[in-house]
């Protein structure tokens, strides 16, 4: 079950949490602590930007021991993409490549 | 044209060439030539004929789209399917992209439509060769306007 694009786009709108969410999204599973020194804000205010991220669908948790590891979900920012859009755009650049192709072939 | 179910929509993109048709068929249809603008492929020209395009795979996207040669009435008319590939192949996108070159008196229109997109295909991140660190630099620039 996905979020609502409302919900999504309200959580990554907050810059410390979407810097989060990329971290994680990039550099694979981290612990709490690990995001902590990274972000540069208190273990509470990263705790409580998870605890968002993953009510959004975007992050997933995983306790080992004492440590929670959390990880980007990915498919959590399904609802976002926009298939027509992103092929629009993709085929007008192409075409800009084939137009050069055309103007550099010979007949 | 074939009629689309009424639950799926497409993308059209449409230019006038200065360049005949044949040329035009030559740019859709070599396999060297298609790589130049579009992808590395292995396309022939042969109805039935299974390809696949590829590119750099991507954090979420293997990068490959698997393709089957439906139509080709040279130089008039191609189309193929253009669909997610491996795992990515029962939730990602099945389309069809069919080009249509008509000849005009300076060139080529040139028209190509892909079709079969769902309005509820909202499983499914292959990322439109656009990947993760573009997609979220878009995200940025999306959110930015949004404030808290």
């Amino acid at each position: 079950m996905h979020a609502a694009p409302d919900l999504i786009f309200r959580t990554l709108a907050d810059p410390t949490r979407r810097a989060i969410f990329e971290r994680l999204a990039q550099g694979g599973e981290q612990t709490v602590h690990r995001l902590t020194d990274l972000s540069g804000v208190s273990q509470p205010a990263v705790s409580k930007h998870l605890g968002l991220l993953k009510q959004a669908g975007l992050v997933r948790d995983r306790r080992a021991g004492r440590e929670t590891h959390y990880s980007a979900q990915p498919e959590g920012l399904a609802p976002l993409i926009d298939w027509m859009g992103h092929y629009g755009a993709f085929w007008r650049d192409r075409f800009d490549r084939l137009e050069d192709l055309l103007n550099r072939m010979d007949q | 044209m074939t009629k689309l179910a009424s639950d799926t929509r497409s993308v059209i993109v449409e230019r006038e060439l200065p360049h005949a048709p044949q040329k035009v068929w030559r740019a859709l249809t070599e396999s060297p030539l298609i790589e130049d603008w579009l992808m590395k492929n292995d396309f022939q020209p042969r109805r039935g004929h299974k390809f696949t395009f590829r590119a750099e795979p991507q954090p979420y996207w293997n990068g490959v789209t698997d393709c089957e040669v439906l139509e080709i009435e040279p130089p008039t008319r191609l189309s193929y399917s253009w669909n997610a590939s491996g795992a990515e192949a029962a939730t990602g996108v099945k389309t069809v992209v069919t080009w249509t070159l008509t000849p005009t008196g300076s060139g080529t229109l040139l028209r190509m439509e892909q079709s079969g997109f769902r309005p509820d295909q909202d499983n499914n991140y292959q990322g439109a060769h656009y990947g993760w660190p573009k997609f979220i630099a878009g995200l940025e620039r999306t959110v930015a306007g949004l404030g808290d």
